[in-house]
């Protein structure tokens, strides 16, 4: 478990020193943390990594898991896709069904000071507001840009509920009567996934995946989901092909509330198995190690989601001082300042054009590679992201633009 | 003689939920947001990117020429001089009459792609004590090579604008000292066109040069 002033050589004392100063604000606040899945998925990562932290910053912080079944969860992954946009029917007796789980659960907790409710799936824990009082705060982390309507409505019944609602990008905010926050997520460097590695630990991971380093790699790491648009990269892949020489990893998992995951990974095997240089690897959630290999042997990273929460695997590639396209969705344009600090897509053939670019041109690939992990530095670390916590936590009691605390 | 308290602040994105997707929406939008909007445009890519360009444009010029591509609204819009202005209301005034200014001469409706709007945000600040006090300075420039970038923002670019103190926390400190020279130094050096942690290693030198 990483110790905070593990932190102090990668942002400096001063930032670390501020975290203690403003964490003197919420003695004696329990804050509670509450979503639906304890492993898989950012969500789950983030809280896992955090919560050790605020304890050791003398924040009483804790998170609970609801319980579902598989009819719940099924609901929840058809409000996942419909809120990206996605066509879904959901029926009232499913409604119903979220909502009775939701009291279900909400019968066996115990309220914190400050409620932190993450994601729709315990969104309705809210209706316990009027028993118990307390502070809540309603922590979407998925993609609110273009919302199925009828799922707007109904969640948003809820929301307005909140003392205040947080996104993590500033194309999903709403028109809303509560006070909307933006706090992006972030990535822990100092976690298996994106701790520095030693040249001969890549070197094994590529060799267990027989993936020759000595030719270039791009590389997209990802849950095997159409909205991560696996095709769309394998066909970007074959086009920038036939200028250069290179291999393509597709590498991910699958979170455990998603039941689509092994069906596109499928048709992702079926269109790789016509190459030998493309690799799928449809990695177990103990992957970190091998994830961060691959993500710092690569020659370039792609994201090309079709859409997204923030795009932490961005995030990730940044951080490595990879040269990174990503489609420009979600919160993928709050990392990468176009031509500065990566490259934003809005096509496959846009992709595949930037793919031989960097390629061809490393030291401009470099150039990116290194703004784009000053850029992760200060400002999406996990010390910046339990700073905006802290603040949100301190704003609830406070009014106006200037706070002196 | 009071000794120099050093404070720093940490922000909070605050998102509106109004967005513009031409020019006149800028405009029309630019009018009604909050003083903490104007401020937050104007300075976000100064706080967010002060590595990587020692002059950030202010998010109107950024989206007016990389989305809209209008690069000509866009120079205009970038060559602002945030340093002149004294107040967010003359500095919201100047973006107000660049926009009529240009859609006065006949209204080019260019809409930006969907998904790209242009999207209002606003920014609180929470200000405490870093708990360092100067009371010379050698321990001014000590202290100062000491605390976080954010303490240095706050005492030069929040002090003059967004609290409106008239000029930056050093000078006025030095001021107090009798350093009078040292403090006009300071002052007359232009923040915008320096990075940040150029910005502090200019200062500290200066001061050097005067203990």
């Amino acid at each position: 478990m990483s110790d905070l002033e593990d932190y102090v050589p990668i942002v400096g004392q001063a930032t670390v020193g501020e975290l203690f100063l403003l964490a003197r604000q919420l003695q004696g606040k329990v804050i509670q943390n509450i979503n639906s899945t304890a492993v898989g998925g950012g969500v789950a990562e983030i809280l896992s990594r955090m919560i050790p932290l605020l304890k050791q910053l003398d924040v009483d912080a804790r998170w609970d898991v609801i319980k579902g079944d598989e009819k719940f969860f099924f609901t929840t992954k058809k409000f996942h896709n419909g809120l990206h946009g996605v066509p879904v029917e959901i029926s009232d007796d499913e409604y119903r069904h979220f909502i009775e789980i939701n009291r279900q659960n909400a019968q066996e907790l115990t309220f914190g000071d400050i409620l932190f409710v993450h994601d729709p799936q315990p969104i309705a824990l809210i209706e316990k507001r009027q028993e118990f009082g307390k502070q809540w705060i309603w922590r979407c982390h998925i993609d609110f840009s273009n919302p199925n309507p009828q799922i707007w409505q109904f969640l948003e019944q809820f929301i307005i509920r909140y003392n205040a609602a947080v996104f993590s990008a500033p194309a999903f905010a709403r028109k809303l009567a509560v006070p909307q926050i933006l706090i992006a997520p972030s990535i822990d460097p100092l976690s298996d996934k994106n701790k520095e590695l030693p040249e001969e630990v890549i070197d094994s991971v590529f060799k267990r995946f027989k993936i020759d380093r000595s030719r270039p790699v791009v590389t997209q790491i990802s849950r095997f989901d159409y909205l991560k648009d696996p095709l769309g990269v394998i066909k970007a892949y074959q086009l920038a092909k036939q200028y250069c020489d290179m291999q393509l990893v597709l590498a991910g998992g699958g979170a455990t509330d998603d039941p689509e995951g092994p069906l596109i990974m499928e048709r992702v095997r079926q269109e790789a198995e016509k190459d030998n240089d493309i690799f799928v690897l449809f990695l177990p959630p103990a992957s970190d190690i091998e994830i961060n290999a691959l993500q710092r042997g690569s020659t370039v990273i792609l994201q090309k989601s079709l859409r997204e929460g923030f795009g932490l695997t961005v995030t990730e590639a940044l951080w490595k001082a990879k040269p990174t396209i990503a489609g420009a969705v979600g919160g993928i344009p709050l990392q990468i300042a176009h031509k500065y600090s990566g490259i934003l897509s809005h096509s496959i053939e846009g992709t595949a054009h930037w793919i031989r670019q960097l390629i061809n041109e490393p030291q401009y690939a470099r150039r990116l590679g290194a703004n784009g992990k000053e850029h992760v530095r200060n400002n999406f670390l996990i010390t910046r992201h339990i700073k905006d916590y802290l603040l949100l936590f301190i704003s609830l009691f406070h009014a106006g633009d200037v706070v002196y605390l | 003689m009071s000794g120099f308290h050093f404070y720093t602040k940490l922000d909070q994105t605050v998102l509106l939920g109004i967005q513009a997707r031409n020019v006149r929406g800028l405009l029309e939008n630019l009018k009604q947001v909050p003083d903490s909007s104007i401020y937050h445009h104007t300075h976000r890519f100064l706080q967010q990117h002060h590595y990587l360009s020692p002059e950030p444009p202010n998010d109107f010029a950024y989206w007016v020429t990389n989305i809209l591509g209008d690069t000509t609204l866009g120079e205009q819009l970038w060559s602002v001089d945030i340093v002149q202005f004294q107040s967010i209301a003359d500095l919201r005034g100047k973006f107000l009459s660049l926009l009529e200014a240009y859609l006065a001469f006949g209204e080019r409706r260019i809409d930006c792609p969907e998904g790209t709007e242009f999207h209002f945000m606003a920014s609180r600040i929470f200000v405490f004590s870093t708990n360092r006090v100067a009371h010379d300075l050698s321990e001014f420039a000590e202290m100062l090579g000491m605390v976080s970038i954010n303490s240095v923002y706050y005492h030069i670019f929040d002090a003059k604008l967004r609290l409106q103190r008239g000029e930056n926390d050093f000078s006025r400190w030095l001021r107090s000292l009798g350093e009078t020279e040292l403090a006009e130094a300071i002052k007359s050096m232009d923040p915008y066109s320096h990075t940040l942690e150029g910005l502090r290693k200019g200062i500290i030198a200066l001061v050097k040069h005067y203990v």
